[in-house]
């Protein structure tokens, strides 16, 4: 089974406040907040990790849920971000533009 | 309210400047009659010293960055800071006269991300707009950038300052940026030039042309409420504050000089010499800005308006006294629901009266 990869838009305006991501898409105005779940997924989207690892090392490692449950949420936290263009999904590593 | 009022309201509360507003330049290619500006340049920032400040804003939660001037476009490395900014993740507004923007422009500016363009307009006619820029075909060049930047997709919006000259042009001027499919924004706000000059002042609407603004449909939609009686103020009023200025907002000038905002010249510390955080957290100016609530107002805590009023506490600062009456927002209260002020009545005017504001010099000018 092939590795996925995640890495945020360069498109997109991003900052934290007060644990909460606050995400907007410059192309649609879609304003979004994660919660410190996908936050935590959203600030290790560098593009080379792996979506596996990210849950085990990032979710797992940090918040108090079972391997199955934390990969199903990423999952679909991941595609409804990706569908908006905010996270860039591929089977293979991306570079990614942030910085930050 | 919606998530992005939500999350405003929390930075507000945190103290998190949430939005910026920074001049990169004041140098401009037009000479706006209304400008209140210096235009010579007097040590502006430098390339690395913007960059190293965007870092700093990035770090202090900085989400919403307005770059403005002057005309931002006179800085040749202008799209290199908007490059620096937009791969920082702030979600970047530029605000222009669009002049020097052509298609190339207005392409690079769609690839590096920003948000969204505006855009000063001041008439739908050539001859009226270009007599208030003083820059001739400048009507035709900006008009051409509003089509370049909405054909790229980008959010343009188009911003008209009421004065004097242009005062019967603003449903035409609405009507063409409908027509271009762009937004339409109209303030009648004049300020006083920063030498301390007020002859800009004598271009502003007379207060009683307010109440026809206030009263057209197409501007005002929702009149009924807009234009409502104030309500009996609660205690909830008294406890709030004007605005966000020097809450979750404030203003950095070209020279690295910072304020609550830029209609506020209360100068608050100076970026060359002080780190951003430092200034947002220690300057004892911002805390004396944050420390005020409608109920310490010497004479807008009694007013009927207190709690729907706009009062603007730059313009109350530029008056006199940051807890004083702004006069200009006593007469869109008055004109915009009929009912006297308390500043007018302790005066015993049955109209407000215009009054002469002070603009204060920057730091870095004045030193």
């Amino acid at each position: 089974m092939s590795e996925t990869y995640i890495a945020r838009s360069p498109a997109i305006a991003a900052r934290l406040l007060a644990g909460e991501m606050m995400v907007m898409n410059s192309a649609d105005s879609t304003f979004f907040t994660l919660n410190e779940v996908a936050t935590a997924i959203w600030q290790a989207a560098d593009g080379s990790t792996p979506l596996d690892e990210i849950v085990r090392e990032q979710v797992c490692g940090q918040f108090n849920v079972s391997l199955q449950q934390a990969q199903a949420d990423a999952e679909q936290f991941v595609a409804e971000l990706s569908t908006h263009g905010i996270l860039l999904v591929s089977d293979h590593p991306l570079a990614s533009e942030a910085l930050l | 309210m919606s998530l992005m009022a939500e999350m405003g309201q929390k930075a507000f509360d945190l103290g998190v400047p949430v939005s910026v507003h920074m001049d990169v330049t004041y140098r401009c290619n037009e000479r706006c009659v209304h400008c209140y500006l210096d235009h010579d340049d007097h040590g502006e920032m430098t390339t690395a010293e913007i960059k190293g400040v965007l870092h700093q804003l990035a770090d202090a939660g900085v989400f919403f960055l307005t770059l403005s001037g002057g005309e931002p476009f006179m800085r040749r490395d202008f799209f290199e800071l908007v490059e620096h900014a937009c791969r920082l993740q702030f979600n970047v507004k530029v605000k222009t006269n669009g002049v020097m923007i052509h298609e190339a422009e207005a392409q690079k500016l769609r690839a590096l991300g920003i948000h969204s363009v505006q855009i000063s307009v001041y008439s739908h006619r050539p001859e009226v707009h270009d007599a208030i820029t003083k820059l001739p075909h400048s009507f035709e060049r900006t008009i051409r950038a509003v089509g370049f930047l909405r054909d790229q997709g980008l959010r343009v919006s188009i911003a008209n300052v009421l004065m004097n000259a242009n005062l019967s042009d603003h449903d035409g001027t609405q009507r063409l940026a409908a027509e271009m499919g762009v937004h339409y924004t109209l303030d009648p706000t004049i300020t006083p030039m920063m030498d301390g000059s007020t002859s800009v002042l004598a271009l502003r609407i007379p207060g009683e042309e307010l109440e026809e603004i206030f009263r057209n449909p197409a501007l005002v939609p929702n009149q009924e409420e807009f234009c409502a009686p104030p309500k009996q103020p609660t205690a909830g009023d008294l406890e709030g504050y004007s605005c966000s200025a020097g809450h979750s907002f404030c203003y950095i000038s070209p020279y690295g000089d910072v304020f609550p905002c830029v209609q506020f010249p209360l100068p608050s510390g100076n970026l060359r010499q002080q780190t951003f955080r430092d200034i947002w957290n220690l300057s004892p100016q911002l805390q004396e800005v944050r420390s005020i609530q409608a109920k310490h107002l010497t004479v807008c805590s009694s007013c009927s308006h207190v709690g729907t009023c706009s009062r603007c506490p730059g313009l109350a600062y530029m008056e006199g006294s940051m807890r004083g009456p702004s006069t200009a927002d006593c007469e869109k209260s008055f004109y915009r629901t009929g009912v006297p002020t308390a500043n007018m009545l302790r005066q015993g005017l049955s109209k407000p009266r215009t009054v002469p504001l002070v603009q204060i010099r920057p730091l870095a000018a004045s030193a």
